[in-house]
């Protein structure tokens, strides 16, 4: 077996033995070793480019596509992350071993979790990033490590012998849609309680017996990805309550600051050449420049001269990251909103406050950040009478259908756009809207935010709007930021 | 005797009586208790009361049976509730630190009621019920506890009469009285066939696959449809229940006139139902898309309808075995499984039943037993006789005891296998 044959290679002592005896983790335990400070941060700054290109693909492909597994197959053995069980049977020629790439992941996972459990944003995108990623290296594993990573990880969810599967045939086979008599034969099916597979009985999607649901292997995974998501969670929110103490060792502190900040990446807050965009110009922009969910509060703002909060928000914020000043910001809403129930007196006193606040004039003066896209998209949903969010994850495909034909998408385009729309891939139907609308086959790039959106097309066109440069926020000590940052900038100029 | 004879208005004076000698307190510690395996289990468990006046108490909880009995005995409750085992004393609630007081278990429960079948039962409506109409719960009883034994494992399920117009189950298992809301839902759901309202006509869609739970399920309900639905209920006699019937059938229009056809001259309500029958098969063997509307009659007919929110909850409080239901004055009592086709609502003993028969002469035996007592008595010790032998009550106390016996026993079992694990000796 393969396990007993790596016994001969392993270096560490007999319980790290046992730690990486498998390519593939749950994270269980934390590394209880010492390591030096630039191991510490080397191994944080390639596991935060692994799940940035995580992100990136999960984007741009669907995520089970061979496309996507190519991809992220020549990026795990870029940064040396263990990826392939093969990769067990001969010993590297150069680099560094099966042993040592292991031991990175498992201590660089747990050195971003005290980077990312911070907040309720940071969280999720991290245990996205991070569910993705395993999600990627569970399919890679062949069916008889699947046991073993089970057993390993005190799951205790059996395959059923043959005989059992041949009594079990008719049963196993009106249970399930997608379950035929060959692939009964052919796949593995697994036993697992009933409480560890709610969905999946709730919807009588498989066959219970005796308190234990039957899985085809394909459903397996889903199981496995929701425990380790549960897992997780609870250990982020864990690290968090311990978290003061390893900040206040200053040489942790300002590594851990800035890779929490370089997740969002171009934050598109501070910009070089502000006041490029002259108000007249905003009305033609939006037709050319802007995303849908832009132009969508644009002409909604148009139409009614006045918008709710969500979308005062959401669309200043933008209008802010696309270089408007503040006083330019406050005269297009002035103007606008006078021409609707609100006079100049009322603006001032009211409105104006909130859009001084959206730049930092006001209160505690934050600085605030145009609303990427997963921000949009998922959260402050639009209720009746709201213009804000992701018109493709919001709007009814009807509705959608309907204001796409009036922007004149051609009738191909609009069922590739609702396609993608119907498997959830909102930014990507996006990304469509974006290649349609500026006549191009591939955008070339990976869209995750409006202002990065109106940038590339600002570029495409030539307008003013492209040349704005973008820079990531700093806070931190200004030494040791320029030892580490010059890794992380180059690597996100390139978006 | 018949319930002719009760009368809510003498409740006051039936239910001291009651609680003093007929409530089986003893079984009914035994059976909150669990072996006394979880600590504090009985203590924390919440109860509640509706007193005289519908006054209604909350976050009643008991030290010992011997409390649970003097409280009974003290507040004499029109209904007694059984709620959640809480992670601290519930009558101590107000004490505890906000957020920290937890419903952490309770038995799985169900509650089957008459007035959810409402619209498929033309003889009787609302709080009513009837022999006819109460094969409906036989049905529901039969289906809900194979899919629990079968499907789910559960071993301990206690059905109880609720005393008018319906029945609950308990599951009393360890497994099930650590269910989550999540899971309780998702087990609910797994039950549910029939779905919604007034608005909705065609309240079952079957499609396929068909899944194993409701062939099993169908099986039960084709060894009652024809004397329930076709014979008693009439569905297909009158021209109001035929139309009800029609539409639930596929919008076919050269379909439907071919059976109204032929139900011109054929009136006898099981060759109309055959023909109905015989009409879906064919059209299974034509057309691509499954047509199981015979079998979408027969569940929304028959299939158990349950609600829900009843069994989500963890800390949801049902009404209680051995209660006893005001309006009826009948006893919350047991049912028997293996006589169950039997059981007849009508034959539940009422307060005021099991309290006259309390009444009647004593036998020699039970004076023997009664002079010990009165010694005993004498002596400084408080002794209640269980005089519930003597009345109607008695057979299913027994039956609570069988009950109890089985999950006694299941309990040893448990605590075998574990030592055996770890090789204790």
């Amino acid at each position: 077996m393969q396990f007993y044959s790596r016994r001969k290679k392993l270096i560490g002592n007999s319980q790290t033995e046992q730690l990486y005896g498998h390519c593939l983790q749950f994270y269980g335990q934390p590394p209880i070793e010492n390591i030096s400070l630039s191991e510490f941060e080397t191994f944080a700054v390639d596991r935060l480019k692994l799940l940035k290109t995580v992100e990136n693909l999960g984007v741009s492909y669907v995520k089970t596509s061979e496309l996507y597994t190519k991809k992220l197959d020549a990026e795990f053995s870029n940064l040396n992350f263990p990826y392939k069980i093969e990769a067990d049977d001969w010993k590297p020629q150069t680099g560094p071993s099966e042993y040592e790439k292991r031991r990175k992941d498992h201590i660089s996972h747990f050195i971003l979790r005290l980077a990312y459990c911070q907040t309720e944003d940071l969280r999720r995108w991290f245990i996205q990033q991070e569910i993705d990623l395993f999600r990627y290296r569970f399919n890679d594993l062949p069916s008889k490590n699947i046991g073993q990573f089970l057993q390993y990880n005190n799951l205790h969810y059996h395959t059923i012998s043959i005989d059992e599967k041949k009594k079990l045939m008719d049963k196993l086979v009106t249970s399930s849609f997608a379950v035929s008599g060959s692939t009964v034969d052919g796949k593995d099916f697994y036993k697992v309680p009933f409480q560890d597979a709610l969905d999946l009985v709730r919807t009588r999607k498989v066959y219970l017996n005796g308190g234990y649901v039957y899985i085809p292997h394909q459903d397996i995974v889903t199981i496995v990805l929701n425990d380790f998501r549960t897992r997780l969670s609870k250990a982020l929110a864990l690290t968090a309550r311990s978290l003061p103490a390893v900040q206040s060792d200053e040489r942790l502190q300002p590594l851990l600051n800035h890779l929490s900040h370089a997740y969002v990446g171009q934050d598109y807050s501070i910009q070089k050449s502000i006041g490029k965009i002259s108000l007249e110009q905003i009305d033609p922009l939006s037709a050319k420049s802007y995303p849908l969910c832009m132009r969508q509060l644009h002409r909604g703002l148009r139409d009614s001269h006045h918008l709710r909060h969500g979308g005062r928000m959401q669309y200043g914020l933008f209008l802010k990251g696309i270089g408007l000043t503040l006083d330019q910001a406050l005269q297009f809403w002035r103007s606008e909103f006078v021409k609707g129930k609100v006079d100049a007196d009322k603006f001032d006193k009211a409105y104006a406050y909130s859009i001084r606040h959206m730049f930092g004039k006001e209160g505690k003066r934050t600085d605030y950040t145009p609303y990427s896209c997963m921000k949009v998209i998922l959260s402050n949903p639009p209720s009746q009478g709201d213009q804000h969010g992701c018109p493709f994850r919001h709007s009814d495909p009807e509705l959608l259908k309907q204001k796409l034909q009036s922007y004149k998408v051609s009738p191909s385009g609009i069922s590739q756009i609702l396609e993608l729309v119907k498997g959830m891939h909102y930014q990507l139907a996006c990304q469509k809207y974006f290649e349609l609308t500026h006549s191009i086959e591939d955008s070339g790039f990976s869209l995750n935010h409006p202002n990065q959106y109106f940038m590339e097309s600002q570029k495409l066109l030539g307008g003013p709007g492209a040349g704005v440069k973008v820079e990531v926020k700093r806070e931190d000590n200004p030494e040791v930021a320029a030892e580490i940052t010059e890794d992380l900038d180059s690597f996100f100029q390139d978006a | 005797m018949t319930t002719a004879d009760y009368d809510q208005a003498s409740l006051p004076d039936l239910l001291p009586l009651y609680y003093r000698r007929l409530f089986p307190f003893s079984q009914y510690h035994r059976w909150l208790n669990y072996g006394g395996v979880t600590k504090n289990y009985f203590q924390n468990r919440e109860f509640s009361f509706t007193l005289k006046d519908d006054i209604y108490v909350r976050y009643q909880s008991f030290s010992t049976q011997n409390e649970l009995e003097k409280e009974m005995q003290k507040m004499n409750p029109y209904k007694i509730d059984i709620g959640a085992v809480y992670s601290h004393r519930p009558n101590q609630h107000n004490t505890v630190k906000s957020g920290s007081f937890q419903a952490l278990e309770k038995e799985l429960v169900f509650d089957i009621d008459m007035t959810d079948y409402d619209d498929v039962r033309s003889c009787c409506s609302g709080a009513d019920i009837c022999p006819k109409c109460w094969t409906l719960m036989t049905i529901a009883i039969r289906i809900l506890d194979r899919a629990l034994r079968d499907d789910f494992g559960f071993r301990h399920c206690l059905w109880v009469y609720s005393g008018r117009r319906g029945v609950h189950c308990w599951v009393c298992d360890e497994a099930a009285r650590k269910l989550s809301v999540a899971a309780r839902s998702a087990v609910a759901e797994y039950l549910s066939l029939v779905k919604g309202g007034d608005e909705t006509v065609r309240k079952v869609v079957l499609s396929d696959p068909i899944h194993p739970f409701i062939t099993e399920s169908l099986t039960v309900v084709e060894n009652y449809f024809s004397q329930y639905a076709l014979l008693g209920q009439d569905i297909l006699g009158s021209k109001e229940a035929v139309d009800k019937v029609l539409a639930l059938l596929p919008e076919d229009i050269l379909f439907l006139c071919k059976l109204l056809q032929y139900f011109q001259t054929e009136k006898n309500p099981e060759k109309r139902w055959d023909t109905i029958r015989s009409m879906a098969q064919d059209k299974r063997m034509t057309a691509k898309k499954g047509h199981y509307f015979e079998m979408e009659i027969m569940l929304q007919y028959c299939y158990p309808r349950l609600d829900v929110n009843v069994s989500k909850g963890v800390n949801h409080l049902l009404k209680s075995p051995f209660s006893v239901h005001p309006k009826t004055g009948r006893i919350s009592v047991p049912i028997d499984l293996r006589e169950l086709d039997r059981f007849d609502p009508f034959e539940v003993p009422t307060i005021s039943l099991i309290c006259e028969e309390l009444d009647q002469p004593k036998t020699e035996e039970e004076q023997d037993d009664n002079m010990e007592n009165e010694n005993k008595k004498e002596a400084g010790e408080r002794r209640k006789m269980r005089d519930y032998k003597r009345t109607s009550l008695a057979k299913y106390v027994k039956l609570f005891d069988n009950f109890l016996e089985e999950m006694a026993h299941s309990r040893k079992g448990e605590v075998l296998k574990n030592s055996d694990l770890q090789k204790d000796f």
